[in-house]
């Protein structure tokens, strides 16, 4: 027991949290780095971050779990479970599950920037989670940096103790010793009986095709090894453990048992992942704790689009890489539908807009898919006069006006944090985003951070964008869903060359359609390539046309140039002409890009 | 054995004009010199392989050839004549630009046999001629129209370049009208296409032709009008229109060029010249020390840049070269050369522009329409396979 007990007070279980681009991943490889499980020549950058996707785009989308040994300065050797989590607010689902497998987190803070949105929004999950948080200030290496400023804000923003924060730089591998001492100091050891019947919770989860699911979980009490029969509490899946072990790099190490306050993974031949979901509690079949974890909700899908394959002959390969892409992706949601335009698709839920470009970017790149992504809409709720409700995840399943009695979208709480030079633009792009302003909270004199209620529909799509570049960069930006309101909404149908366009239609606010539907059909006729023959475009809501654009026919496209007996560039213009009819769509008999589908809805780029 | 084109390039001219891509530019006489030396002994080593076929066309281009001496014009017509079966009637053109042409070279060239002339006209304005960076004027294009004619040329060929710069379709015509006032029997019509890497290519990709003063290029509606006005007054003038920028009075169209659009086997010597041998295209290097080093070691082999085509390239090459030509291309002849029937291959690209009215077909033959001439792009893309 005692010895138990010994092992036990000598493992951390933590994670990082910061917001996007403070610096979480480079600090987590620095950590792996100096506690020597890689050399220097070995570690690729950024160790934790697997996916290509995430590398190029210095973003963390999965939750990554790693083991490290450390020799503290009083002469004991720790076990550190890191858990990296994603920065990004589509993942903050991912961000809370991790939590709940820690003890205790580490808080990045950009010495340059100081505290950011989902600074803020990451430190309260954790706390949430009762977590033990200590701060750490990066970047001090950058002239620009204020670390003492930094320190203030924590201390006065946040309410946690800063004055002995390390001073670090990730990058060039400044303050990591301090770094690590502070997580054998400041992060309590897990506590928890290994004797007792286990109780595990499931923190993630990864399909592999070999092995079956993989399941990572946090142990709270109890021992699972090799042959231990386990029970899912919530699914109610039972299964015998083929292997356990724990994280190294990269890869999964095998051991012979894993016991309470560890973290690690298990397989039991699982073929469905729904057997044993992220938040379910794994305990013994033969001898079960007395209650499960509380787990957390599952998340839900906050934005909808409509993915076609490019080539509707790819359709079941489509359906096939959405379903293995949902083995590791539970938030992933998706089902059949049909576009008059685009053939058989999908139509499929993302947690943020972020989340859909990566699910894009992956079905594409790791599936070699080439797709077409309808524009981006979320969940409507339409009250009917038979006194009815349906959830409206596609425009076109809008019922009919006269069946309709009141609509009512999604409202979002949003907090964006800026520099006070720009709180004047800012306030306006929320204003011209329905936005209702709730008020201002200053954290220093040139900072502020604005409240506002904003319709999710709104800001789906190009707000992001919209904040940078009103803010030159300095704005960040955090939300959460308020519910639901009543709003006054109508559905634009666009008509190209006559016919209307399903995959193109999206519901907005009356008072902004004729906007909308105007701009809708400047962006389109720039999108539309000329054709044989003029193409109009127009925008109409209930069947009356809003606004209009004409694609004119095309008049030249000849080659009149005399290579003589050179035909090669000649041929090489003919052949770069079939590629790019590849990326059209027939719609009618008029050809569209394929990202025009998701392009005009970008109304704020280059345009204001 | 089918007829071999031959085809001659000579990289060199007084001064690069501002749109030039060509492979040319001003040489010392030595370099010329050398240069000949190379192309003969190229010509002579082809000959062993290639010398025992007939050749109905020979096309000397450039670059200027006109501005050769004619004691190294003779050297390599003599060099032709010795290594190849050069039959008797074939059709041997020499471009020239105007302001190169003097009696003594062009008397010349007539009496080694070239019985074409392809003059570099290119406008009748001296402000396009001047803007284009021509060495020559308006006035020294008649000049030297009429001393090809009173050394006896009977077949020649005047180029004009349309879509410049500030040019109106009023400018443009002004140009084919004194063009058919000098009576050719053939007219090439381009457009002038902004190549990068050009002076005026560049300055218009980049939009600082602001800054030097230069005007904007017509826009696509200009062009177009430029184009159908121009084939409508060569029609009038009794110019049958049998290719894309081609027009000729009856009986003058360009053998050589038609041998480009018809599948004919060519043969050509010289930097960065093509060939094309039955199902083989074949390209010089394109780098005059490359090519010399290639000559002199007996390593064209090597050098070469050799392209086998396999038989759908082959289909394809035959359709949107052939589909240049006005009279287009022979579903029969396509039958008879690859064994598939025409429908098969292509029964739906040609069903899609039947019904675009792009294509005509009447009898065996399918070509483009008015419009598809000018679309003809869209249309070739299509006929590439999958």
């Amino acid at each position: 027991m005692t010895q138990n007990n010994d092992f036990q007070s000598h493992i951390r279980n933590f994670c990082i949290v910061a917001h996007i681009d403070h610096g979480k991943s480079t600090l987590a490889d620095r950590l792996i780095e100096k506690t020597g499980l890689l050399t220097e020549r070995e570690m690729q950058s950024q160790v934790l971050d697997n996916m290509d996707l995430e590398r190029e785009r210095g973003i963390t989308i999965k939750s990554q779990a790693v083991r490290l040994i450390y020799h503290a300065k009083d002469g004991q050797e720790y076990m550190f479970n890191l858990i990296d989590t994603p920065g990004h607010v589509d993942f903050n689902y991912e961000v809370s599950r991790s939590l709940a497998a820690c003890d205790g987190a580490i808080l990045v803070v950009d010495a340059t920037q100081g505290i950011q949105a989902q600074t803020l929004a990451n430190v309260y999950l954790a706390l949430e989670h009762d977590l033990d948080v200590f701060p750490v200030i990066n970047k001090i290496d950058l002239q620009s940096a204020r670390p003492e400023e930094v320190k203030t804000e924590i201390e006065d923003v946040i309410g946690i103790e800063a004055a002995d924060a390390p001073l670090i730089s990730a990058k060039n591998g400044l303050g990591i010793e301090d770094v690590l001492e502070e997580i054998v100091t400041k992060i309590p050891a897990p506590k928890g009986d290994a004797k007792a019947p286990l109780k595990a919770l499931i923190f993630d989860s990864l399909y592999d095709s070999y092995k079956g699911v993989i399941v990572f979980c946090r142990l709270f009490d109890g021992t699972i090894r090799r042959g231990s029969k386990v029970t899912m509490m919530a699914s109610g899946a039972q299964a015998e453990v083929v292997e356990v072990g724990y994280f190294g790099p990269g890869q999964f190490l095998p051991c012979d048992e894993l016991t309470a306050g560890m973290v690690g993974y298990f397989t039991a031949s699982i073929k469905n992942i729904q057997d044993a979901r992220v938040g379910d509690t794994v305990t013994e079949t033969e001898r079960p704790c007395a209650e499960a974890l509380p787990g957390y909700k599952k998340a839900q899908p906050m934005v909808y689009c409509g993915i076609y394959p490019a080539d509707t002959q790819k359709y079941p390969d489509l359906k096939d890489a959405l379903e293995k892409l949902q083995l590791n992706d539970a938030s992933l949601f998706y089902e059949p539908e049909t576009s008059l335009a685009l053939g058989f698709g999908f139509r499929c839920g993302f947690l943020g807009l972020l989340h859909m470009e990566v699910i894009l970017e992956r079905l594409e790149r790791e599936y070699d898919l080439d797709l077409i992504a309808t524009a981006p809409g979320v969940i409507y709720k339409v009250y009917k006069t038979d006194g009815t409700m349906i959830e409206l995840t596609n425009p076109s399943n809008l019922p009919d006006v006269s069946q309709i009695e009141h609509m009512e979208e999604p409202i979002v709480n949003a907090e964006i944090m800026v520099t006070t030079e720009y709180i004047g633009g800012i306030m306006q792009l929320c204003q011209e985003r329905r936005g209702r302003y709730l008020g201002t909270d200053y954290i220093e004199q040139t900072r502020a951070v604005l409240k506002y209620e904003l319709p999710l529909n709104e800001i789906i799509y190009d707000f992001f964008d919209a904040l940078k570049s009103r803010s030159r960069g300095y704005a960040s930006f955090d939300y959460d869903l308020k519910g639901y309101e009543t709003s006054k909404l109508v559905r634009m149908d666009i008509l190209v060359n006559k016919e209307a366009v399903d995959a193109l239609s999206f519901i907005v606010h009356a008072d902004g359609a004729y906007d909308r539907g105007r701009r809708m059909c400047e962006k389109l006729k720039d999108e539309i390539p000329r054709q044989l023959f003029e193409v109009p475009i127009q925008a109409a809501v209930g069947g009356r046309v809003i606004a209009r654009e004409t694609v004119r026919a095309v008049r030249k496209d000849v080659l009149a140039k005399c290579y003589g007996g050179d035909i090669s560039r000649k041929k090489k213009l003919l052949e770069k002409q079939k590629e790019g009819k590849k990326r059209m769509q027939m719609v009618g008999n008029v050809e569209i890009p394929k990202e025009a589908f998701m392009n005009v809805l970008k109304l704020d780029s280059g345009d204001n | 054995m089918r007829p071999l084109s031959l085809y001659l390039h000579l990289p060199f001219c007084v001064r690069k004009c501002r749109y030039c891509d060509f492979l040319s530019h001003p040489a010392p006489e030595e370099e010329i010199r050398a240069y000949v030396r190379t192309l003969c002994a190229e010509a002579e080593q082809q000959g062993m392989k290639y010398g025992g076929r007939t050749v109905d066309t020979v096309f000397f281009g450039g670059g200027t050839p006109s501005l050769l001496s004619g004691e190294l014009f003779g050297e390599i017509m003599q060099r032709i004549f010795r290594c190849f079966k050069v039959e008797p009637g074939a059709e041997i053109t020499m471009e020239c630009n105007p302001g190169t042409l003097t009696y003594e070279n062009i008397t010349r060239c007539r009496q080694e046999g070239v019985n074409r002339l392809s003059i570099g006209a290119q406008s009748f304005l001296d402000k396009e001629l001047l803007l284009l960076g021509r060495i020559h004027r308006a006035i020294d294009i008649e000049e030297s129209f009429a001393l090809a004619r009173s050394v006896g040329f009977r077949n020649i060929s005047l180029d004009l370049m349309s879509a410049l710069p500030g040019q109106t379709t009023e400018d443009f015509l002004y140009s084919v009208r004194k063009a058919i006032d000098l009576s050719p029997e053939h007219l090439s019509v381009y457009s002038l296409i902004t190549e990068e890497g050009t002076e005026l290519g560049d300055a218009y990709l980049d939009g600082s032709y602001v800054e030097k003063g230069w005007s904007a290029l017509p826009d696509e509606d200009t062009e177009r009008a430029m184009v159908h006005e121009t084939a409508r007054c060569l029609k009038e003038a009794g110019y049958e229109q049998y290719e894309i920028s081609n027009y000729a009075k009856p009986g003058f169209s360009s053998r050589h060029n038609t041998g480009y659009w018809t599948g004919h086997d060519y043969l050509g010597l010289g930097i960065g010249a093509a060939s094309k041998i039955g199902n083989t295209r074949f390209s010089n290097p394109s780098d005059t020390a490359t090519y010399q080093r290639m000559i002199v070691g007996q390593q064209a082999e090597e050098a070469r840049d050799v392209q086998l085509l396999s038989k759908k390239e082959e289909m394809e090459e035959f359709c949107f070269l052939g589909l240049r030509m006005t009279e287009g291309i022979s579903t029969a002849v396509f039958e008879r050369t690859f064994g598939a029937p025409f429908e098969e291959v292509y029964g739906e690209v040609l069903a899609k522009h039947l019904q675009t009215g792009l294509l005509a077909k009447e009898g065996d033959n399918v070509f483009l329409t008015e419009r598809g001439l000018d679309l003809a792009n869209r249309v070739m893309a299509d006929f590439l396979l999958d």
